[in-house]
Parts: C-alpha cells; structure tokens; sequence
C-alpha cells in the first residue's frame, strides 16, 4: 500500500508542478511586458524541474520502467491527478497571477514543512523548491496587491479573478487515504497543518491589496481522483502533441 | 573554501577533478563549476570510469544538460574513457557556497554578486544591491526574475547602468 501511495502522491505534486508550468509557459511572448513575460516563464522554468524530478522518482518506485517522459506525456486527462486550480485558464494577466499566489501561498509553507520528511527523495527536492517557492510567492502578492491597489479596472479584475478562482482553493487541503497513510509515516504533509500560514498570507496580501476575502462556500473537488474541467484535455494536446507523435523522441 | 566539496581520495581522483574544475557555466562565463559549488565530487572507480556528482543551482536550471556534456567533454581529453555525471540534490545548493573570489570574478564581469547570507524572506520588502559598475547603493530592482534562473535585473540611479544581480538563494 505505502508504495502505491506513495507513486500517487508524487504524481499528485508532478501533475500539478507540469500543469502549472505549461499554462505559465502560454505566456511566453504574451506578457504585458518583457520583464513579466521572463518572470512568468522563470516560474514556469523551476515548476518544470520540480516536475521533472517528481516524475522520475515515481517511475523509480512504480518500477515498471516508466521515465519522466512516459508519465508526464503519455497519460490521458482522467490520469492526471493534479488540482483543478492550476489548469484554470489564463482569461486574463489578473487569473494567472492571483492562480499563482493562491498557490504559492500555499506550497511555500508545503516544501518547507516537507524538508523534514522521513523520505529523502522529497526532502531533498523540498529544500531546493522551498527557496524557489519564495520568489514565486513574494512576485505574486506583490501583484496582487500592485492591481488590487491599483486603478479601478485592475483592482475589478483581480477581485474578478480571486472570486473566480476562490472555490478551486478547497483542494489544496483535501486529506484522503492516500495523504493520511503517508502522513502518518512522517513522510507526506497534512495539509491542514499549513492552513493558517495559508491563511495568514492570503488574508495580510489581500487587505494590503484593499481586496476582501470570499466568504466560506462550497469548494470544487475532483481534480485528484481525474476529474477535471474541460480545460485540462486542451492544456494536454499541445503539451503531449510531439510525444504522441513521435514517441520516445530524445531531446 | 566554502565550497563543501568532498575531500578527494587518490591522486588520479585529483588528476579527473583537476579536468573538469575549469568548466565553465554557459550562462555565466567567468564561472566555473567549482567556482559555482556545482562540482560536489570526482571519482575515479577501480574499473578507470569516473563518477563527477553536480548539483543544480535551480531545480529546473537548464544548464545542467550542458554541464553534464562540458564534463564529459573534458575528462576524455584528459585520456578517461568512461564518465557517469549523477546530479543530486541534497545538500541544497545556496549562493553560500560562492567564494569571494568567485564574487569579485562577478562584480568586475559586471553581475552584482549576491548579498551576504541567504535569508527566509517570503513577503515583501526589497535588498539592497550595489552597482557592480559605479559601487553606488542607490540602485532600483526592475524585476526579480532575469535572463537565466539565478538572476534578477536591477538599475543602477546614479550612473543609469542596468545590471544583472546574482540572486541571494
């Protein structure tokens, strides 16, 4: 079970690190200008990595001979398990970056708690993604609060966006069987355990940001068991398009 | 040395090291791999092939590809026959480990090294960074992402130069 649990775990956060990095990557060459469009694609850029080495650990512990090309693009929408949060589209510059802070507000505080798990593999990666982590959170608050504080039209679009994006939040703190087991081990980290940093972040940017949190509501879910938005099937066909096509081409 | 590299353990141990210490990083030229603290160990095994173990400055650095092949490149003019390049990941690689040399090469390259200790800062506030140009500490930052993952781009106010600062981590 531990093992089973603990390839679907990793491919939770590789899902979710290669999800979010190819709807940052739409950016490139779109940004509002060009010091955004490196930032956006540099976040992108460490999202892959983290990615690409949780990949590689998980085939290692499924053992089937599975690399980190063979997960990453040769698996159907309903196999990937990462939040619905990351796959919402880029509707405009606000969604993406509001997506970013609900999320890195999140994941600074998840590596850094993970750098004390009992598996070195995820500890290891938790050490490096945690300092990434950091830029990705700072960059994004400090947008937030730039559009929310910002003119009339941008602070409507980022409350647009944070309005929007608030039921896809629900996810990040779903416990199952799969995190329990592991958490129990000292090996995956309850979510729930993080949820006031979260919390404190979000509630001190967005004051700052004069934007008013969302009233507790019902919460989207399904991402992790395969069920995603229609969006997820049109991230994936240009993501997986060259793999398809020519399988076990090398770079 | 700061540089935590592991203490080498023969003399042809030291002959391969020796051959791959002065790769330098494709982004950052007047870097080197040891310079860099990316070359954490060189080892000669009993069948003639050698193991080099880097690590990444950035997860998803892409350099490291490059390295990988310089490494390579650089142990078989040096007449070994079989090079393994493993990347690890623990301990994590921190701007700590740059020497002052290796900051110095920076400065006069024109990159602003990275300032004192890496620290756990999450939200808001900003470093000051001086102008590797004019030395001035009036400088702006533009953006903390730059041209490659370990950099962000700043101004200098005084003399108007734009630079690369070598981001604290």
């Amino acid at each position: 079970m531990t093992d089973t649990a603990l390839f679907t775990y990793c491919m939770r956060l590789a899902d979710d690190s290669a999800i979010l990095s190819q709807r940052l990557g739409e950016w490139c060459g779109h940004a509002s200008h060009l010091e955004e469009d490196i930032a956006l694609t540099n976040i992108a850029l460490d999202l892959i990595g983290h990615a690409r080495e949780l990949y590689t650990y998980a085939g290692q512990i499924e053992g089937k001979g599975r690399d980190e090309d063979a997960l990453c693009f040769h698996r159907v929408e309903r196999e990937f398990n990462n939040l619905l949060l990351v796959e919402q589209p880029n509707d405009d510059f606000a969604y993406a970056i509001m997506r970013q802070f609900l999320f890195s507000a999140f994941m600074h505080p998840f590596w850094e708690a993970m750098m004390n798990s009992k598996d070195e593999q995820l500890a290891g990666l938790a050490a490096k993604a945690e300092k990434e982590a950091t830029y990705h959170l700072r960059h994004s608050a400090e947008w937030v609060i730039r559009l929310g504080d910002g003119t009339e039209e941008s602070h409507n679009r980022i409350n647009n966006a944070l309005e929007f994006l608030w039921m896809y939040t629900g996810e990040m703190f779903e416990c199952d069987e799969v995190v329990s087991s592991l958490v129990a081990k000292e090996v995956a980290i309850d979510p729930m355990s993080i949820k006031h940093l979260w919390d404190e972040t979000v509630n001190t940017v967005l004051v700052r940001a004069n934007l008013e949190r969302p009233t507790e509501s019902w919460m989207q879910t399904g991402g992790r068991k395969g069920e995603h938005s229609e969006h997820l099937g049109h991230i994936l066909s240009p993501m997986q398009y060259l793999q398809r096509s020519f399988p076990q081409a090398q770079w | 040395m700061a540089v935590a590299a592991k203490i080498l353990r023969s003399e042809l141990d030291q002959k391969a090291w020796d051959a791959v210490c002065d790769v330098p990083d494709p982004e950052v030229p007047v870097l080197t791999i040891e310079d860099l603290g990316v070359l954490r160990d060189v080892h000669v095994r009993a069948d003639g092939s050698v193991e080099v173990t880097i690590t990444p400055t950035y997860t998803g650095c892409p350099a490291m590809s490059m390295f990988a092949f310089d490494i390579e490149a650089a142990l078989l003019s040096a007449g070994f026959e079989r090079v393994d390049v493993k990347t690890v990941l623990t301990p994590a690689w921190t701007t700590d480990w740059l020497t002052e040399k290796a900051r110095e090469k920076l400065r006069v390259y024109g990159i602003a090294p990275p300032n004192g200790k890496a620290s756990r800062r999450a939200l808001f506030g900003e470093e000051q960074v001086r102008c590797p140009k004019c030395n001035s500490a009036n400088t702006s930052r533009i953006s903390e992402f730059g041209s490659t993952a370990c950099k962000a781009l700043y101004r200098c106010n005084d003399c108007s130069e734009p630079f690369d600062y070598f981001k604290c981590i």
